[in-house]
């Protein structure tokens, strides 16, 4: 197995994994037009080629998006709505272990950070985790925090940053 | 490696069990540093409006850091430069939806304090506002929010993480356009841990006591080749080449203050900054993006500077 870092659409070729990783979804945005991948990444999730999004990954696949900017890109590789930045600013950010359907063992210790909350899940998306969390506005709460359909997965939180390959092992294992 | 098998299908959760209950953990360090290493690859520019921040976002930018002044003008102003109007800074929040950092003076822990209250996402202990305390840099361990510190050198970015910086950035020469005093800090930097990692377990000791850092942490920059904390590159950014070159150098994101409201064409340069950042190894796209950008910040040669920012903090 060969991981390779894609900023341009030639570096897609060949490609049977593609993991959107965390950052601003607002600047994947621009930089998916700006290096021209923005078609062929839609053209990879239309495929059937499997995708995991993490956090700003997660924005980026979704179907719709609450709070974004109206030019952000929303793939709508899976069937959910998120709301950026849901948890709130930085200082909620936090970490929180995990109980994901098809990873056994000990939780996952995962970080949430300024993550997007999922609003809503669409018939065939399954929810493989969630995560109680006490919003300032809308009281304790159990959300969703690990989804997939048939060839996305996508998580609100960043699997990397504890250190946990469970989930890109999932990932690579399973779809 | 298997390929999507169409005809699978997946059990709905309609219902989540005890075991889903989890506890919540803010604040901790790998959050702190977590938000640090999302903006990888990415530039903060400075802005001194609502309309500058906007600006920012739409060309890109990862965040924001709001200002009063840019370095420059703080520069050319004199005076005791401080933290921002939480008014000014209020207004920048709700202007975009990145992360917005504001800059506290060396010491003073209540602007930081200030800052922590109205949910900045980070804060800049920063040498372009005039320091508060001779002797003392703010204990970070003790805030929520997470700190970004300047440094000129290995020692002295060891000792702003020792005191909790989650995100460490060369100093170079704020306001000045030049970028010279960035590359000199960066290849200190950078070089000084490239020596550690070949360091025998006797030399280590030496090196804490060179580098009046602690002993832990030059022993995990050894065993890790590299900072505890991600390393930004600020201080004299003004063109898309800049920018590169500090990434070629090992920076792992650029700040640029006051490189792009300073030039000709902000939106416009502001944009260039971004995509060479992210194709900061492409010559080709580089010179594509550095094409008719307009008149950059002027700068000053650093014979020229009287006040030497870098220097502030220790």
């Amino acid at each position: 197995m060969e991981a390779r870092l894609v900023k341009l659409p030639g570096e897609l070729k060949g490609v049977t994994h593609l993991v959107i990783p965390g950052g601003e979804s607002t600047a994947i945005s621009l930089l998916l037009r700006s290096s021209e991948l923005l078609e062929p990444v839609a053209e990879f999730a239309a495929g059937g080629g499997a995708l995991f999004g993490t956090c700003a990954g997660m924005i980026i696949l979704a179907s719709e998006i609450i709070d974004g900017r109206s030019d952000q890109v929303a793939l709508g590789a899976i069937d959910i709505t998120v709301r950026r930045n849901g948890f709130g600013r930085q200082v909620n950010s936090f970490e929180a272990d995990l109980r994901v359907q098809g990873i056994p063992g000990r939780p996952m210790t995962v970080a949430f950070i300024r993550a997007p909350v999922v609003t809503r899940v669409g018939p065939d998306v399954s929810v493989l985790a969630s995560v109680r969390y006490e919003f300032p506005d809308g009281g304790d709460q159990e959300v969703p925090a690990v989804c997939r359909s048939r060839n996305v997965l996508v998580s609100s939180f960043h699997p990397e940053v504890t250190g946990d390959d469970r989930l890109h092992k999932l990932f690579l294992e399973s779809f | 490696m298997q390929a999507a098998d169409p005809t699978k299908t997946f059990e709905r959760v309609s219902e989540m069990t005890e075991e889903t209950a989890s506890a919540v953990t803010k604040a901790t360090a790998r959050v702190k540093r977590g938000l640090a290493e999302m903006l990888r690859g990415g530039v903060i520019m400075d802005v001194v409006t609502a309309d500058q921040a906007k600006i920012a976002e739409d060309a890109g930018a990862v965040a924001v850091m709001a200002l009063e002044r840019v370095p420059a003008d703080i520069r050319r102003d004199g005076g005791v430069a401080r933290m921002s109007d939480p008014a000014l800074i209020e207004e920048i929040q709700a202007a975009v939806s990145i992360p917005v950092m504001a800059k506290a003076r060396i010491g003073h822990f209540v602007e930081a304090q200030i800052l922590e209250a109205l949910q900045v996402d980070y804060i800049d202990e920063s040498e372009v506002l005039t320091p508060a305390d001779e002797a003392y840099h703010i204990d970070k361990w003790r805030f929520s929010v997470p700190f970004v510190c300047g440094a000129t050198n290995l020692g002295e970015a060891l000792r702003r993480v020792s005191e909790g910086a989650a995100l460490i950035r060369s100093k170079g020469e704020a306001g000045t356009g030049n970028v010279v005093e960035a590359v000199r800090h960066l290849r200190s930097i950078v070089g000084d841990i490239k020596k550690i990692t070949q360091a025998d377990s006797a030399e280590l000791h030496g090196w804490a006591k060179e580098l009046r850092a602690p002993y832990e942490l030059v022993a995990e920059i050894a065993a890790t080749g590299k900072l505890p904390v991600p390393l930004f590159c600020a201080g004299g950014i003004a063109t898309p080449a800049d920018a590169a070159l500090v990434m070629q150098l090992g920076a792992e994101a650029c700040f640029v203050g006051s490189g792009i409201f300073k030039s000709g064409d902000p939106a416009k340069r502001a944009r260039a900054i971004v995509e060479a950042t992210t194709h900061y190894q492409d010559a080709t796209i580089l010179a594509k993006v550095s094409r008719n950008l307009g008149v950059p910040m002027v700068g000053i040669e650093m014979d020229k500077v009287d006040v030497h920012l870098a220097e502030r903090g220790w």
